[in-house]
């Protein structure tokens, strides 16, 4: 199984890469945590921990010959659909919402896995089934399925921003797979109506309220609204230079909400200013162009599809975070992948790195 | 079945993840632009309000919405309440300000430091409460030395203010903090950590109407910790105030009645299902609740065999004793096993195999037809009828009137009671059902357990003829300008099919039991209101285990359930006294002047000074006369066995 070959077509960049954003990331973790009141480990050296384990991840899914894993994909995606049915039955509350499942010594999400799952049962069904002139309403009714019962149960946790990305990640495949125009069009001609209709004739008035403050963050000053101007604060006065590390006057008053996991990057901008986000979107914007390049390398549809879908969930997982982050887009509870503090986010995104560096590692094999 | 996984001309095509990655330098770069806006065009303004940055959120807690009785009486209001906080960003020099709050308040310094530490790790414009509930007197102290007290901050808000004091404690319920598991949950989310919710009765029931919306305050302040501007505000919203269907004098007038005594008693009204009184005994303080209650306080709650924290009316389940009587004498008319003249020779006991089952008086009664078996509550009359109707016949006609079921009245954990069957026991113990064991059932003992609730159901539903009404305990919803949010109709759960005639001869029996010389209920005699009711005294323990004066908690309780007026039924009421021994001297009372308060009100009995109903002489009253304290009816386990 294992090859000399695999060694030395081993892609120590993107492994590199991923290691230069996580250590960025553990710096970043360790100033936006530096005030806080804590007894026991200090975050970042937990997030050192999580970076280890996620290497051993990417060494234990790149044993394993991604095409194996294309015979267990539905296997996977029957097994974790399973797992979130029992969170919804039987699963810890946390904030609010029911993610985690408790197996002993330690707890996890099967959301956030089903991430990667939906990537691999997606690119299974698209190897097999041949797709000759786009994909047509006919086409899309297998693979929407697919996706319905992890996103309508991830919802019901409720999880919306999971489930929006598992959303996202299925919808990028779609694209990359082709979806007639024609089809497209009449996606959109029909949600149109259907949003109003719902929003006249189903939505409750509380549900209504809370779309509005999702979607205009001011009008809640005192909940979301507040978070939003905070983070606009921070990152705006960061400048060209920024304040310096640990000086982030933002961040070390604690008029940042979650600042150490889903505003992490409200801190870096803050403390690094422009020059350093700089980095950061640059170190990024390299990372999905190589998950792209691995894409284009790989000479089986199998494997294509799971790197584009890989992709698209680092890709999807930026761009909302930072959107949200500088004001951009509505605040979703999203992390910034392998930067924000979080065993689970840096376990799916290693993952998602080891598939990526799995395929990149047995393009000749053929 | 593998697909086609070498494909030479490949559709995914290398164009379409050139498309993507342009896409995705698209996206980065409209992340750049908005960046290089925010801190290269706007740095400056941005940089100004981070430095200034003294934005505060003050939270500000919504009232809870009050509690009326029927008639618009307060039974739940709101008062202020004073708490001392102090923000720890602009407190400058803590030593010192602890000093001097520990002098100006006279509390201890380690308390204060204490809950300073409690705040530390939040947000340094976050308020720490050092004290809550101050008095008026701290408060102006407070005031006057204001100034030398920078980054104090003194906050009002509500807290419940109970005028009747323990008056319904458990219907109204308690508030508390709200617990991590409370926080947690969806229906919480739009709460404040720290917020008061209700934990039991109609405050935990109606949360949702009665906690009102909690508003804040974002304010600017300076250097100094003084407020510049408000920046935005939101007001908070009191939560919307109950009219309950209880009433205050009704209520009140029981209470009293009960005394130092236990148990539970509901007032319904016949017509509609609404529940009139809803009384638990003995009682706790619910405004002990609504601050820091006592550890000592706690302590005695809970040791407190008789159980003050525990509400009884709604989760109290009591064998119903001869109360249930009326349901087997109901399903023997029905079957056609019985009618008017139909007797029974009873002989002061029941023989069956090998086994005796005594009758409460062991002298017997005599022929005892259905009117002298209900009004003297013969028990050998029912052991007769109840083994020919059988266990699940029983129980066929008891589950018509909605036992066995909580009844819905909208409160959480209400209980079920039971109504045994033969089915019912084989799934439970997996054994067969014995025919002894339907004797006692007969007489409401044995399995047989039913709520206050289900009770004063039970006899309301007799009284009406036949409709079970759900019993229900709020009237209206209205908001704080007094406009009806949401009004409450009569639901019938269910209608008994049984018919009039059955009713009309059960009835008769129970009017005699309140009226007729020999009859058990004679107590709750009143002379403007015909009363029909029916006693019953509920096994505790064993024959065996009683011998001589029976210790507190092995005594028998005492039931009455009754209805007035006897031609047209307005009100039927329940009553149980824990411990109580005799339904006819230790329940009856209490319903009749339950029942007299409610006349009182409707201006047909004549206000008396005693409230209680006459006691009257020249029956036997169910007290044996024997020196051995000995039940009114046959033991559980043990029935009285005797093998000859």
């Amino acid at each position: 199984m294992i090859d000399r070959r695999l060694f030395t077509n081993f892609d120590w960049g993107l492994l590199g890469l991923v290691l230069l954003i996580s250590g960025l990331g553990v710096i970043n973790i360790s100033s936006a945590t530096a005030s806080y009141a804590l007894s026991g480990t200090p975050y970042y050296v937990k997030q050192i921990y999580w970076i280890f384990a996620g290497l051993v991840l990417i060494v234990f899914v790149c044993s394993i010959d991604y095409h194996i894993l294309e015979d267990f994909s539905y296997w996977l995606y029957g097994g974790l659909l399973c797992l979130l049915l029992l969170v919804l039955v039987a699963g810890k509350s946390s904030m609010g919402a029911t993610r985690w499942l408790h197996l002993g010594l330690f707890s996890f999400q099967p959301s956030e896995l089903m991430k990667i799952v939906i990537i691999m049962a997606y690119a299974n069904y698209f190897t097999r089934t041949p797709v000759l002139n786009g994909l047509g309403f006919k086409e899309l009714l297998f693979p929407l399925l697919l996706l319905a019962g992890p996103v309508l149960m991830i919802m019901k946790q409720p999880d919306l921003g999971t489930a929006s990305l598992v959303f996202m990640i299925a919808l990028s495949i779609l694209m990359f797979v082709g979806v007639r125009i024609a089809t497209v069009f009449s996606v959109l001609l029909a949600t149109i109506p259907g949003a109003f209709l719902a929003w006249y004739f189903y939505l409750r008035d509380y549900q209504k309220e809370r779309i509005l403050n999702f979607l205009y963050p001011e009008r809640d000053p005192l909940g979301t609204g507040y978070h939003i101007i905070q983070s606009k604060i921070a990152v705006g006065s960061g400048g060209f230079l920024g304040k310096g590390f640990m000086h982030g006057t933002q961040a070390q008053l604690h008029f940042l909400p979650e600042q150490h996991t889903d505003f992490a990057f409200s801190v870096f901008s803050e403390e690094w200013g422009f020059a350093g986000c700089l980095v950061i979107l640059l170190l990024y914007f390299s990372l999905i162009l190589w998950g792209l390049s691995v894409a284009k390398r790989c000479n089986d549809r199998f494997g294509k599809l799971v790197a584009v879908g890989v992709t698209a969930m680092l890709f999807w997982h930026i761009i909302i975070n930072i959107g949200m982050v500088i004001g951009l887009f509505p605040v979703v509870g999203v992390p910034l992948p392998l930067f924000s503090y979080g065993g689970t986010s840096m376990v799916t995104s290693m993952i998602g790195v080891g598939l990526l560096l799995n395929i990149q590692m047995r393009r000749f094999m053929f | 079945m593998k697909g086609p996984r070498f494909i030479k001309e490949n559709p995914l095509t290398d164009t379409r993840l050139h498309t993507l990655s342009l896409t995705v330098a698209a996206m980065f770069l409209l992340l750049l632009i908005r960046l290089w806006y925010l801190q290269l065009v706007e740095a400056d303004s941005f940089k100004d309000l981070s430095e200034s940055n003294r934005l505060r959120i003050v939270p500000v807690a919504a009232s809870r919405g009050t509690i009326f009785d029927r008639n618009g009486k307060i039974l739940v209001s709101n008062r202020p309440s004073f708490t001392v906080a102090a923000i720890p960003q602009e407190v400058k020099d803590k030593e010192t300000l602890f000093d001097r709050l520990a002098r100006l308040l006279g509390i201890q310094r380690a308390e204060l430091t204490e809950k300073w530490e409690k705040g530390k790790g939040r947000a340094k414009y976050h308020p720490v409460i050092l004290a809550s509930s101050i008095t008026r007197d701290q408060l102006e102290i407070l005031e006057e030395n204001r100034p030398g007290l920078p980054g104090v901050d003194v906050q009002m808000h509500p807290v419940r203010e109970y005028p009747h004091g323990t008056m319904a404690a458990h219907l109204l319920g308690s508030l508390g903090e709200m617990s991590e598991k409370e926080m947690a949950s969806e229906l919480f989310e739009q709460y404040n950590p720290g917020d008061y919710v209700g934990k039991s009765g109609l405050e935990r029931a109606w949360e949702r109407e009665l906690h009102g919306a909690n508003g804040g305050r974002q304010l600017e302040v300076d250097a100094m910790g003084r407020v510049l501007r408000t920046v935005s505000e939101v007001n908070p919203s009191v939560g919307n105030s109950l009219v309950l269907t209880i009433d205050l004098d009704i209520q009140k007038s029981t209470e009293e009645a009960f005394g130092e005594q236990a148990g539970a008693a509901v007032a319904m009204d016949i017509n509609t299902g609404e529940i009139l009184a809803f009384v638990s005994k003995p009682d706790f303080d619910p405004a002990l609740f609504a601050g820091r209650l006592p550890q000592q306080q706690w302590n005695d709650y809970l040791a407190d065999v008789r159980h003050p924290l525990e509400n009884k009316a709604l989760k109290g389940q009591y064998p119903p004793g001869s109360t249930f009587k009326i349901i087997t004498a109901l399903a023997g008319l029905e079957e056609g096993l019985i009618d008017l003249n139909s007797t029974v020779d009873c002989k002061g006991s029941y023989v069956m195999g090998n086994k005796k089952f005594n009758c409460w008086n062991r002298r017997g009664h005599g022929v005892v037809n259905l009117k002298k078996a209900l009004r003297e509550s013969c028990d050998v009359y029912f052991y007769t009828l109840g083994e020919r109707l059988g266990v699940d016949k029983i129980a066929y006609y008891a589950k018509k009137f909605g036992m066995g079921a909580p009844m819905g009245i909208g409160l959480e954990s209400e209980k079920s009671g039971l109504i045994p069957t033969m089915g019912w026991k084989e799934m439970k113990y997996k054994k067969k059902w014995l025919r002894g064991e339907t004797i006692p059932v007969s007489i409401g003992q044995g399995y047989v357990l039913m709520t206050p609730i289900q009770l004063v159901s039970m006899i309301s539903t007799v009284a009406n003829e036949g409709t079970v009404f759900r019993p229900y305990l709020v009237k209206r919803i209205i908001n704080q300008e007094g406009k009806t949010l949401k009004a409450f109709k009569p639901e019938v759960i269910t209608r008994t099919g049984i018919k009039a005639q059955s009713y009309r001869l059960v009835k008769e029996g129970l009017l005699a039991v309140v009226n007729e010389p020999g009859g058990t209920g004679g107590v709750a005699r009143l002379s403007e209101v015909k009363v029909a009711g029916k006693t019953g005294t509920s096994q505790v323990v064993k024959l065996s285990e009683k011998r001589g004066p029976a210790p507190y908690k092995y005594r028998d309780h005492a039931l009455f359930v009754a209805f007035a007026p006897f031609e047209n039924p307005e009100i039927a009421v329940a009553v149980v006294v824990e411990h109580g021994e005799h339904g006819g001297s230790a329940a009856a009372p209490i319903a009749a002047r339950m029942l007299r308060k409610y006349f009182e009100g409707k201006g047909a009995v004549r206000k008396s000074v005693r409230g209680g109903g006459r006691m009257h002489s020249g029956t036997d009253d169910e007290t044996p006369k024997s020196e051995v304290v000995t039940p009114e009816q046959e033991p559980v386990e043990d029935y009285g066995v005797k093998h000859d």
